[in-house]
């Protein structure tokens, strides 16, 4: 009893190949070898908690569709983003627990509180990543060197902390591998409070000594150029971002070279280039006009600069991408087309340069919209009593 | 709810009183409201001095022991205190009105401390840097004896829980307010060394402190807050302290 | 009055009207002290003794307060309870008076308080009107409660200061923090919404 399909909606009718399911899905494949790299350098401790922060999304997000609080499946793969992304910005020795508790967070509090896909105001992961880094400010900071001997046998001490409980501290672990405990802090944290610049070679492929850096920016730049020419990613967002970010790092540079480092280094040291390829371009939390997709990342890019050198924080992409996140609405009313037909107005003085919606739409129903709130200048004049 | 009825009332009243039938009360003549405010204000007044007659000897002996337990927990060998202002001329006079008065500008309070015997333990005085969310305010007890610092407190601070404010839980970190150097030049002018917190693990000299890894700020702004008030309180506290050793006996 | 008359009284403000989980009144003090469990016991108890005295003595003066003035007689009193209480607390614990700091001169704002005042206390004798501030006093302890104990717990690892999980708890710093407060706060919201739409939905199919 197969009957065909018809499918009754509103405008536009447009047929195409693309589904929401089909662009997660490549994401999700462009992230593969990301993860893989990641467990390369860091080993089991990685896959750990790259298996346990995605698990603990699905659970939230089959949780959250079955009580029917939020919109969506669990097939469309947007918690597997979600849990991925967010495994890939934590440390890698992150205690499972903590990593646990991020997911839940990242899927209950960034999506299924707005609605589930495409509701959601802030990007999940990085909401997910916010709470813990004000829950745990410690165990975040806490990194530990990547290419350990032994990393594929042994879990890094702290991850496999017991709930709840504090864990613990690698630095006796390191201490007893011969490896000097300032090995893991990340090329910013040196920076920042030793002002020491790691070499830009180092910082490219990631693969050198033991720095504790996640993947290898260049790879990064790989998959998102996959998913920029397969057009499942918009590739305004991330260049906008790492423009204006060089562009400000540089203008800093020239001003006092000795004070600040210098824009390559800007760019591939901590989580830029992966918040701007990857966190950035979601596409329910970003702005979808051309023009303010620039705006978008130029602002992303200008604030991740100035949190690094301003803050107490030695990163600033997340808060950076989390508050053009909010900004995105806004930057998508100013940065509206003008209607064919709206724009030779212009000359006539007083007419509006863009078009503007309503409270109450009139294009969904004339009468309906003025059944609503009647306008009062067409309104008769008061009846006296 | 009640202010539709009551300005649709306002409206009605003029109109009702040219028909001659009054349905709303008419406005309360100014003396009753004046008499009721006086009855209320009269009432007030009376409870209010009465909590603050009934508990004000219990607020003074708790504000008392608790400006005694934070010196005392900054000089241990510490059994009395009175309290003292230096001058900005120099001189040195006992606060009387230890309350919470504002202090004329360039003059420092201080606590001096006397251990069983009525001998002079330390000196305890309070500082204030901004750290990293807002200023820490910490208390030091000051020996004569070896002319440093022998102990820290914190007075108030808002400093991020499980970072900064593992200032007042460090053990290595305490470690260094155990003689903590603040010798003062030759013609007593000033330090001979600013305090300061140096990066974790390079202390070397008794100047300086070991500042906590991860909280250098926090570290920094109590290094700040010791030298700031030394530099102001210890020049002028120094030659006279024959006076202070004097004060306990009288 | 009869008795269930004042039993009803008493339990609008605990469960009808509850004052943080059903108006949301007075999210200030909610907000701000419940850090601990501790903080906003002391907190309610110093409320609840506001809202009880100045209901007690806004409804024994209803009958001679012009209603022009009324506004200022009832903040006059309720200013003045504050006050006493600022004191009893400094009395008390100067420790105690430091964590709750300008909150505690702040309930003189608490629109729970006035809100009372002005639409109970004012139209009813004296023992309904206190009767009632103390359900609704009640109701607020309870809503700090909730909070303050979900934060402590989290936040310290202890509940009234006794620890529960040993010395090795990881502290969650955020519940401590601000943003704790919004998020239990949210929280609690949602459960309690949850609850009472259940409650109507059991009712609604006893009733058809």
């Amino acid at each position: 009893m197969t009957q065909p399909l018809i499918e009754i909606r509103s405008a536009p009718h447009v047929q195409a190949a693309k589904t929401v399911e089909t662009i997660m899905r490549h994401v999700v494949y462009s992230l593969l070898p990301i993860c893989a790299f990641y467990v390369l350098q860091y080993g089991i401790s990685a896959l750990a908690s790259i298996v346990v922060v995605t698990a603990a999304c699905l659970l939230a997000e089959r949780f959250f569709v079955r009580t029917g609080t939020q919109s969506g499946r669990l097939s469309d793969y947007s918690a597997v983003i979600t849990g991925l992304l967010l495994a890939l910005t934590l440390p890698p020795g992150f205690p499972l627990w903590m990593g646990a508790v991020a997911g839940l967070v990242a899927i209950a509090l960034g999506k299924a509180l707005f609605g589930g896909i495409g509701f959601n105001v802030f990007n999940p992961a990085l909401v997910g990543r916010a709470f813990v880094q004000a829950a745990f400010p410690t165990a975040i900071a806490t990194y530990t060197p990547s290419f350990i001997p032994g990393r594929f046998t042994e879990f890094i001490p702290s991850s496999l902390a017991l709930p709840l409980m504090i864990p613990a501290d690698p630095a006796a672990w390191l201490k007893a591998k011969s490896l000097d405990a300032l090995a893991g802090a990340t090329p910013l944290a040196k920076w920042k409070f030793d002002g020491v610049v790691a070499n830009a070679d180092e910082l490219l492929t990631s693969l050198s000594g033991h720095m504790a850096v996640g993947p290898s920016p260049m790879l990064i730049l790989l998959c998102g150029a996959y998913l920029a020419l397969r057009r499942f990613m918009d590739w305004r967002i991330p260049l906008a971002i790492l423009g204006s970010a060089a562009l400000t790092a540089w203008l800093l540079f020239a001003f006092d070279p000795a004070r600040y480092p210098n824009p390559f280094f800007m760019l591939f040291s901590g989580g830029l280039i992966l918040g701007a390829v990857y966190m950035a371009t979601d596409m329910a939390t970003s702005p979808v006009t051309p023009k303010g997709m620039w705006v978008y990342g130029a602002l992303i890019g200008l604030l991740t600069v100035v949190i690094r050198y301003y803050s107490g924080l030695p990163e600033g992409v997340m808060y950076a991408i989390l508050i053009a996140n909010a900004a995105s609405p806004l930057i998508e009313k100013i940065t509206q087309p003008v209607p064919f037909g709206r724009g030779a107005m212009v000359g006539l003085g007083r007419a509006k340069k863009r078009a503007t919606y309503p409270l109450n739409p009139g294009y969904i129903s004339r009468e309906e919209a003025s059944a609503v709130t009647p306008k009062k200048r067409f309104l008769p004049k008061k009846p006296k009593k | 709810m009640s202010t539709p009825e009551k300005s649709s009332a306002q409206k009605i009243i003029p109109i009702a009183v040219a028909g001659g039938t009054p349905s709303t009360p008419p406005a309360s003549p100014t003396a009753a409201m004046i008499r009721t405010l006086g009855l209320v204000s009269a009432i007030c007044g009376l409870i209010i001095v009465g909590a603050y007659q009934g508990t004000y000897d219990a607020v003074a002996a708790n504000k008392r022991i608790a400006t005694e337990r934070a010196v005392f927990k900054v000089i241990p060998a510490a059994k009395s205190i009175s309290e003292f202002v230096a001058l900005p001329g120099g001189g040195i006079e006992p606060r009387v009105d230890a309350g919470d008065t504002a202090l004329a500008p360039g003059v420092v309070k201080f606590f001096a401390a006397y251990d069983a015997g009525g001998k002079l333990a330390g000196i305890a005085a309070e500082g204030g840097a901004k750290g990293y969310a807002d200023t820490v305010r910490i208390m030091f007890g000051y020996s004569p004896e070896c002319q440093c610092v022998i102990g820290i407190g914190v007075v108030s601070m808002r400093e991020t829980p499980g970072i900064g404010d593992k200032i007042i839980t460090d053990r290595n970190f305490l470690a260094n307010f155990n003689a903590l150097d603040t010798r003062l030049k030759g013609d007593l002018s000033a330090l001979a060394n600013e305090v300061k917190a140096v990066k974790n693990g390079t202390k070397t000299n008794p100047w300086q402190i070991d500042a906590i890894a991860g909280a250098t700020i926090t570290s920094r702004a109590v290094g700040k807050a010791i030298n700031d008030s030394a530099q102001a309180l210890l020049p002028r506290l120094v030659p006279k302290l024959e006076i202070l050793q004097k004060a306990q006996k009288s | 009055m009869s008795a269930p008359a004042t039993w009803d009284e008493f339990m609008e403000g605990i469960w009808r009207q509850n004052p943080v989980f059903v108006m949301v009144l007075g999210m200030c003090p909610t907000l701000a002290v419940t850090v601990s469990g501790v903080n906003a016991l002391s907190m309610g108890l110093a409320t609840l003794f506001v809202l009880v005295c100045s209901c007690g003595l806004v409804s024994l003066m209803r009958n001679i307060v012009p209603k022009e003035v009324r506004i200022a007689v009832y903040i006059v009193i309720i200013a003045t309870f504050v006050t006493v209480v600022d004191y009893l607390i400094q009395a008390i614990s100067l420790a105690l008076y430091d964590a709750l700091g300008a909150f505690i001169q702040l309930i003189v704002v608490n629109c729970i308080i006035l809100g009372r005042a002005e639409a109970h206390a004012s139209r009813n004798p004296p023992l309904p009107a206190m009767i009632n501030a103390l359900g609704m006093s009640f109701g607020f302890v309870i809503g700090l409660l909730a909070l303050g104990t979900v934060r402590e717990i989290l936040g310290a690892g202890t509940l009234f200061g006794v620890s529960l999980f040993g010395a090795g708890f990881q502290p969650w710093v955020i519940m401590v923090l601000p943003p704790g407060g919004f998020f239990v706060l949210g929280a609690w919201l949602l459960v309690f919404s949850w609850w009472a739409r259940r409650k109507a939905k059991r009712g609604s199919t006893q009733n058809a």
